[in-house]
């Protein structure tokens, strides 16, 4: 029976995708984001570019494209708003440095585990957009609103698993 | 120290990447609100903003244009069930608001001569741009709107935006050939606001629910749910007397004591907008299409004025006549008097000088005593609603 050490396990799930790949989902999940709340006003409860996110990090796992992953695809959802730049890069960049670092000790590709992941990351990437708005931007409006959160959070992992099959098709092994 | 940064370079790069946003949200709070009330942004801030909404908008635009092409067929040509049970209806309503209109006109133009007095110079909305929403800000913390038209067209930051229905917002961001557009339910934005029947001033806010309200005012028991909001004009982005909404409901707010949270319903609907009008200018006089409307009102209301000046002087005019139904279908403004036969009124006391009331002559038997005569054959005076009160 074989044995693989933790480097060969490491690059046995390390997965890379085509630059195009790399490019253009994050530009269709954050268009996506843009245009889905204007046919229904209520799904702007999704947030697709943190599906992607987090999809990238598990799948490469590297802490490092992670971080830049999340905070390039935050920034870019920060240019749609009027809120100050940052607020979702620093969010997406921690939750992209975390999802890699939880993809080293978890099969990303068993359903439970997708689903735990994607609900516990919704999660903490509210507490994350709340802490910013409050002690960094000193936002007065911001609230958490923890029934909201769950809610989005359940709306967003019920999304996420098939965009992750979907998303499957499209890496290959280095 | 190599192996040092070899082995926590991961931590590292993520905590530079941190830093390094935090200094940039901190460099763009510490800015401070631009004029219109929302963050200003530096020329890089400007630039990303730019490149970001240049990313996804020629899809938007795709997209958008293909789904109106799609919606107009469906609706234009397919979906016109109750079409013309709408025509009528409208129609009904083209001719009680003609009727309304000419009722106000009078109203408004001495509110003008008022206003000329004081010196107050009203803004008329002169010129608007139609744009079409084609993206959102993709955040339910942002209530942020992409729309078709930008610069080329004529538009500006702090523009106000409206629809038919009541005002929307106001741009942001504008670019060549699109714009933002900052809901006034957005927590950034803000707006001058009159109560319509008690004059109170108030400013509105977008709260953090994505609702509207005002929370700079005490309570005040003349404020009621239902009462119209409109705008008051001195925020110098919203010309004055344009529909917000409508009062919700009244709360102490606890945050702010002793204030108020006075929630609004918006009169436009801001998840479903789909068309808006930018005002692009703003003048002192009235619009030619506007003064022509008003002049065909003041005529209306003339003649409408004259008609009721007869019914006082003459005011049997409309006796005997069915009370005239506004909305019925058809309704025409009321016609000048001047070729109505006026009719007496009824007598109250009836005598023997009273017209009608005295026998002809030929029904009288000569040699008879004076009173003989029936009242039954005597013709009786005009049928009226007053019955005449017995003789004592």
């Amino acid at each position: 029976m074989p044995e693989h050490s933790y480097s060969s396990r490491r690059e046995l799930d390390q997965y890379v995708f085509h630059p195009a790949v790399t490019v253009l989902v994050p530009v269709a999940a954050v268009l996506l984001q843009s245009v889905l709340p204007r046919l229904w006003g209520r799904l702007e409860i999704l947030d697709l570019p943190l599906i992607v996110v987090i999809y990238f990090a598990v799948s490469r796992r590297s802490p490092i494209a992670g971080t830049i992953t999340g905070t390039v695809i935050g920034l870019l959802q920060d240019g749609l708003t009027g809120r100050p730049l940052g607020i979702n890069g620093i969010a997406k960049a921690i939750i992209g440095y975390v999802a890699a670092s939880v993809g080293f000790a978890v099969d990303v590709d068993n359903l439970i585990n997708r689903v735990a992941m994607n609900f516990v990351f919704c999660l903490l990437q509210s507490a994350l957009l709340y802490g910013i708005a409050r002690f960094l931007v000193a936002d007065p409006n911001a609230h958490l609103g923890p029934l909201y959160q769950l809610l989005k959070a359940v709306c967003n992992t019920l999304v996420a698993v098939p965009v992750f099959f979907l998303l499957d098709n499209f890496r290959h092994r280095d | 120290m190599d192996s040092f940064f070899a082995r926590f370079k991961n931590p590292l790069v993520l905590v530079a990447v941190v830093l390094l946003q935090t200094i940039g949200l901190a460099v763009q709070v510490q800015r401070g609100p631009g004029p219109g009330g929302d963050p200003a942004d530096g020329a890089k801030i400007s630039q990303l903003r730019y490149w970001s909404t240049l990313l996804v908008t020629p899809f938007e635009r795709v997209l958008h244009g293909g789904g109106s092409h799609v919606r107009s067929v469906w609706v234009n040509y397919l979906y016109l069930l109750h079409t013309r049970q709408q025509n009528i209806q409208l129609q009904s309503e083209v001719a009680r608001l003609r009727e309304e209109q000419a009722a106000f006109a009078e109203d408004a133009e001495q509110g003008r001569r008022v206003q000329a007095l004081l010196g107050f110079q009203h803004q008329y909305i002169a010129k608007t741009v139609a744009a079409q929403v084609v993206g959102t800000s993709g955040s339910d913390r942002s209530r942020l709107l992409l729309i078709d038209k930008g610069s080329k067209d004529g538009l500006k930051p702090d523009q106000a935006v409206i629809t038919p229905d009541g005002i929307v917002g106001k741009l942001r961001d504008v670019w060549a050939h699109s714009a933002q557009l900052l809901l006034i339910n957005d927590s950034t934005s803000g707006a001058g606001v009159i109560l319509e029947s008690t004059r109170i001033r108030g400013i509105i806010r977008g709260a953090a629910n994505g609702k509207v309200e005002i929370n700079n005012l005490t309570s005040d028991s003349r404020i009621k749910p239902g009462e119209h909001v409109i705008t008051s004009g001195g925020d110098g982005v919203f010309p004055r007397g344009l529909p917000v909404g409508v009062i919700e409901s009244i709360a102490p707010d606890p945050e702010h004591q002793p204030y108020t949270a006075i929630m609004i319903k918006p009169a436009a609907d801001l998840a479903r907008l789909e068309e808006v009008l930018v005002v692009t200018g703003t003048q002192t006089t009235l619009p030619p299409q506007a003064q022509e409307d008003e002049d065909m009102a003041a005529a209306t209301a003339n003649a409408k004025r004259a008609a009721d000046l007869a019914a006082d002087k003459l005011p049997s005019i409309h006796d005997g006549e069915p009370a005239a139904d506004p909305n019925a279908a058809g309704a025409t403004p009321a016609a000048p008097a001047a070729a109505v036969v006026p009719r007496p009124l009824p007598t109250l006391h009836p005598d023997r000088y009273t017209p009608g009331v005295t026998p002809q002559a030929a029904d009288l038997t000569p040699g008879a005593p004076k009173g003989s005569s029936s009242p039954a054959a005597a013709p009786h005076p005009p049928e009226s609603d007053a019955s005449p009160k017995p003789r004592t």
